[in-house]
């Protein structure tokens, strides 16, 4: 028996995030471990993407590359995000 | 073609043979940043090179400067679509920094103040390639242009250009730094159009 399954298990969690607006959901940083909604994060569009970053410590929340017929998406900057059903 | 447009496609032409791809000629130049903009004064800036000896080579600002600065002229692509040519820069080369520097690494991140990162292979940073540059258009850079100093590879996209340089670490792999972690290519050729993964 393996210890994890593939990303496949991912996919209905990440229905619900791009169907509800993700904007309101708090999230906490896994920087500074604030929580706040994503609204509040400060977001540099000047850039080849979007870079969102903490309120609190300006850790890196989230960034957005716009690829053309991909869109690039990180989180990484996130312990966890909470979504209201 | 028709006779009476010849001389002006003729230049037309020829300006497009030094643009790669998918960019677009500007004038101006616009400011792209992915954070806050670090205020470095030129009494405090250090360079640090490191390598995988623990040996660090460093230089302060005067001692940078002591190094030698050129006069160069290069174009610049920026991975979002514009392109300026016969840019005028000052700054440090590169094979300055790493006369004396022995290492068996093949890659180098840059490391910025604020804390950009960006990986590059080491050879694209010698032979007169890539330079610390403290001039740009007849001035000093400002801080919104990655003053005081800034890495500049002009044959790559200018991403690859860490404004706010503050480091160079010698590295045995071609670990991904800031864009190249979130989409954008690991090396970065404009005549490729090397943007994303
Ligand atoms: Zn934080």
């Amino acid at each position: 028996m393996t210890d994890h399954l593939d990303g496949n298990v991912l996919a209905g969690a990440l229905s619900e995030v791009f169907t509800t607006d993700v904007t309101a959901a708090r999230a906490r940083c896994g920087g500074c471990g604030r929580m706040s909604a994503i609204a509040e994060a400060m977001v540099y569009t000047s850039a080849p993407g979007l870079v969102a970053r903490c309120a609190g410590c300006d850790q890196v929340l989230a960034t957005i590359v716009d690829a053309g017929d991909r869109l690039i998406l990180s989180l990484a900057g996130l312990s966890a995000i909470e979504l209201r059903r | 073609m028709s006779f009476a447009t010849r001389g002006f496609s003729g230049r037309r032409r020829e300006a497009d043979t030094r643009l790669p791809p998918g960019q677009t000629l500007v004038q101006d130049w616009p400011v792209l940043s992915a954070g806050p903009t670090p205020q470095v004064d030129t009494a405090d800036w250090e360079l640090t090179l490191q390598d995988e000896t623990g040996a660090d080579h460093r230089w302060s600002w005067d001692e940078l400067l002591a190094l030698g600065v050129e006069d160069i002229t290069v174009d610049i692509h920026c991975v979002t679509h514009w392109t300026r040519l016969d840019m005028a820069w000052r700054g440090v080369s590169l094979d300055k920094l790493f006369e004396d520097v022995e290492s068996e690494h093949e890659f180098v991140m840059a490391h910025s103040y604020g804390g950009y990162t960006s990986n590059l292979p080491l050879e694209d940073l010698l032979d007169g390639k890539a330079w610390i540059a403290t001039e740009a258009d007849g001035a000093p850079l400002t801080p919104e242009h990655g003053g005081p100093a800034r890495l500049l590879v002009p044959h790559l996209y200018f991403w690859k250009s860490a404004k706010w340089i503050r480091g160079l670490t010698m590295m045995p792999d071609n670990d991904a730094g800031f864009w190249e972690q979130y989409g954008y290519h690991l090396y970065g050729d404009p005549w490729k159009e090397e943007r994303y993964w």
